[in-house]
């Protein structure tokens, strides 16, 4: 089993490519490791959109379990006092799987538009009925403390960094054999042919209810994590619109190619909205937008296609299409 | 060609950005600078009233101070010998961002201190995270007294008095100006500002004038919802003769404009506790005969006031900006002569450069003199400042062709705040002892 999961390329290099990052963060200043850490939890989230993405749905609602995982975090510790990362995460993956079972009962029956318009109301629900009630936090949402480690209080960041790694690679891994499995082939023929799948025998609703359920529970830890690594939830940053925008955003950016392709598209779009908040205090936004405008233009397969391009000796040699100057500026 | 044209261009603008970036990256540390981050709203709804003039305010006062132009009692060149340099950055995008961008600027861009924040929210988010990361942090415009009342914060302090004032003023005025109000009800935004004014101005009332009834149905809007169409319907039905507000940015824009055009401002009386942005703004549209306060002796509130400081203050930044500096330019030039004071008085008492713990220790519990008026650290050991709040009524001066405000009163701070160590909550359930008026 072990051999046959590392035969797989995707999964080796994820490994490698994770273990490097968790020898590198020991030497990295405190705020490249922050906007790691917020990169590849958000990378998370995305993870679980492109699950969809290939099975041909796009999710505007996912701020709906990114914000329940991060509210399951603030509540536990107000209701109960608990920072341990295991109880957290546990009551994100449970609270954000459960309202995604619930939720993915009525929308698995919808496509398109009707699904992307629906999963977004949801979510503007839960943003309501926190912005409304001040027992929630209201606008102003919660402060989280620091996470313990079964009782352990580490002094620096590392520990969660090299944790929030963990659950990455196991994502990974974890969606990656998904994807290679009877039922995950399943997601490209759903997006070309339903008929078709259904007539083999399967059935569409069932399996776009599970990878629902899936990437609901990949937003919720990932949620959870951001809540940790910030120390912070409030409905603006967690449950709004623009949150599940962003995470679309981010997975247009990355591209569809490859289980990889979600962290280093996260990772990307995190500093470089780092750096436009910096460099341009009044105008972040239009840089932010402006490179998604870009990479919509010039790299429609995404960030992704890049690396596949450098790694493909055959796509190397630059042909015309490729060796545009808009594929190298953005 | 057209491909080709496409690119060039492109290369063009990538290698303009790239230059551009490099000039703004270019580093000019030197061992006697003090490196600041000001942080106000630069997009978004609040930028215009609140955002921009008081980055404004504190960039106009730090120049001066810098250059040693400042008038007495702050005429000495340097903060304590060092000469601050500020970079600016913005409050948008929600608190969790906020707390990100706070951890950003002080372990990427090594800022020695934080001055600023508007937004309840963001204080109280960034309050934590300053203590974590031993970074001083002097908040100037945000109003929630929940940010000293529960915590003992050593890094953080705020140069704003709390809501507590802001609404007890209020009481007081209606009281001494406007006599008995039959009822009252109010529009405040739904987080810890608007929440707690409302809470505090209530509890004040009730104290001051206990003829008058409060409403049973307060409206809480969302922070820069910017519609208020069925706030304002609700508020027409009620027999509420008072309406009480803390709205501020755009929002206190959108409610006048809206509200104006409904009549609402012949029907009812209205109190604006924050809103006096608006009256530089809306010129003519922003209707007369409105109580209006700036929290603080600051803004519209304090335009024609005599005084050396207030007159350079103003004439300055007219010279700089064009327009009158608002209320939060004030706000936030406070905060600046915050820093300013403690940082001489931490090289004066130790004879050496002023370092992060030096200056808390000058700052806890100092006096000093703002642009136009006196301020002290008095409550949440020694890190709240308090400082008297006026209100008055708006009018137009015809002379002038401006907005102005009469009928002025200033109270004094120890007759609207608590005093030390209690709660703001006990204090005003208790009938305010010790209020000194």
């Amino acid at each position: 089993m072990i051999r046959s999961v590392f035969s797989d390329k995707t999964i080796l290099w994820a490994f490698v490519g994770f273990a490097i990052l968790s020898l590198i963060g020991t030497l990295l200043p405190n705020w490249v490791l922050n906007n790691a850490m917020f990169g590849l939890a958000r990378g998370l989230a995305v993870l679980g959109l492109l699950l969809m993405w290939r099975t041909g749905l796009i999710s505007f609602g996912h701020a709906l379990y990114f914000g329940l995982g991060a509210y399951a975090v603030a509540m536990l510790e107000k209701f109960t006092g608990t920072t341990d990362i295991f109880l957290r995460l546990l009551a994100a993956l449970i609270v954000a799987g459960g309202v995604g079972f619930v939720i993915g009962l009525v929308l698995r029956h919808y496509r398109g538009i009707f699904f992307a318009m629906l999963s977004l109301a949801f979510s503007m629900v839960l943003y309501g009925v926190l912005v409304k009630t001040e027992a929630l936090g209201s606008t102003d949402g919660f402060s989280v403390s620091q996470t313990t480690f079964l009782g352990w209080r580490p002094s620096s960041k590392y520990p969660l960094f090299l944790s929030i790694i963990a659950i990455c690679l196991l994502a990974t891994i974890g969606v990656q054999l998904y994807l290679r499995s009877a039922l995950g082939h399943l997601t490209t023929s759903v997006r070309d042919n339903e008929i078709r799948v259904e007539y083999l025998g399967y059935s569409v609703a069932r399996a776009v209810h599970v990878k629902y359920v899936i990437s609901c529970a990949l937003a919720g830890v990932a949620g959870a994590l951001i809540a940790m690594a910030l120390g912070q939830v409030d409905p603006d940053s967690m449950v709004n619109w623009t949150v599940s925008g962003e995470l679309v955003f981010i997975t247009i950016m990355s591209g569809p190619g490859s289980v990889v392709a979600p962290f280093i598209g996260a990772i990307t779009f995190e500093f470089l909205r780092t750096f436009a908040f910096e460099w341009a205090p009044h105008a972040w936004q239009l840089i932010v937008g402006g490179t998604l405008l870009g990479i919509i233009f010039f790299l429609p397969e995404g960030l992704w296609s890049l690396i596949r391009r450098l790694w493909t000796k055959k796509e190397r040699r630059r042909d015309r299409y490729t060796s545009s100057a808009g594929a190298r500026s953005a | 060609m057209r491909d080709n044209m496409f690119g060039n261009g492109l290369r063009v603008v990538a290698l303009g950005a790239v230059a551009g970036v490099t000039a703004l990256a270019s580093p000019s540390p030197a061992d006697t600078s003090f490196k600041v981050a000001v942080v106000s709203f630069l997009t978004g709804p609040a930028a215009g009233p609140f955002g921009v003039p008081g980055r404004n305010g504190a960039e106009l006062v730090i120049d001066a101070i810098n250059g040693g132009t400042m008038p007495a009692p702050y005429e000495t060149a340097g903060f304590g010998g060092l000469q601050l340099e500020a970079i600016f950055a913005d409050e948008s995008g929600g608190n969790a961002k906020q707390v990100a961008e706070y951890r950003n600027l002080v372990e990427k861009q090594g800022v020695d201190a934080v001055l600023g924040y508007i937004s309840s929210g963001s204080c109280m988010s960034v309050a934590p995270v300053a203590e974590e990361l031993q970074t001083l942090t002097v908040m100037s415009v945000c109003g929630t007294p929940r940010l000293f009342e529960g915590s003992d914060w050593n890094y953080t302090f705020r140069t704003q008095a709390h809501a507590v004032g802001d609404s007890v003023a209020a009481a007081l005025y209606i009281r001494d100006q406007l006599g008995d109000v039959s009822s009252y009800s109010g529009i405040n935004q739904n987080y810890a500002w608007g929440q707690d004014s409302w809470k505090f101005f209530d509890i004040a009332m009730q104290k001051l004038s206990p003829e008058s009834r409060a409403s049973d149905n307060p409206q809480f809007p969302k922070l820069f919802a910017g519609q208020y169409g069925t706030e304002i319907s609700t508020l027409l039905l009620e027999d509420s003769e008072l309406v009480h507000s803390s709205f501020w940015d755009g929002d206190i824009e959108a409610f006048v404009l809206q509200a104006s055009v409904r009549g609402f401002f012949d029907k009812k009386k209205f109190i604006s506790v924050a809103g006096a942005s608006a009256i530089d703004n809306l010129g003519k549209r922003f209707p007369t005969g409105t109580v209006i306060g700036t929290r603080g002796e600051f803004g519209i509130i304090v335009r024609n006031q005599e005084g050396e400081l207030n007159e350079w203050f103003i004439n300055a930044y007219r010279e700089r900006y064009g327009v009158y500096p608002l209320e939060s330019s004030y706000q936030y030039a406070q905060s600046v002569l915050a820093l300013k004071a403690a940082m001489d008085k931490a090289a004066a008492e130790s004879g050496e450069v002023p370092n992060t713990d030096r200056i808390i220790g000058a700052m806890t519990g100092l006096d000093f003199v703002s642009i136009a008026g006196d301020v002290s650290f008095a409550l949440g050991n020694g890190h709240q400042a308090i400082h008297p709040v006026s209100y008055g009524v708006t009018a137009w001066d015809d002379g002038k062709d401006e907005p102005t405000v009469v009928d002025v009163r200033v109270y004094p701070a120890n007759c609207i705040l608590p005093p030390a160590g209690q709660l703001s909550e006990d204090w005003l359930e208790a009938g305010m002892p010790g209020s000194d008026c």
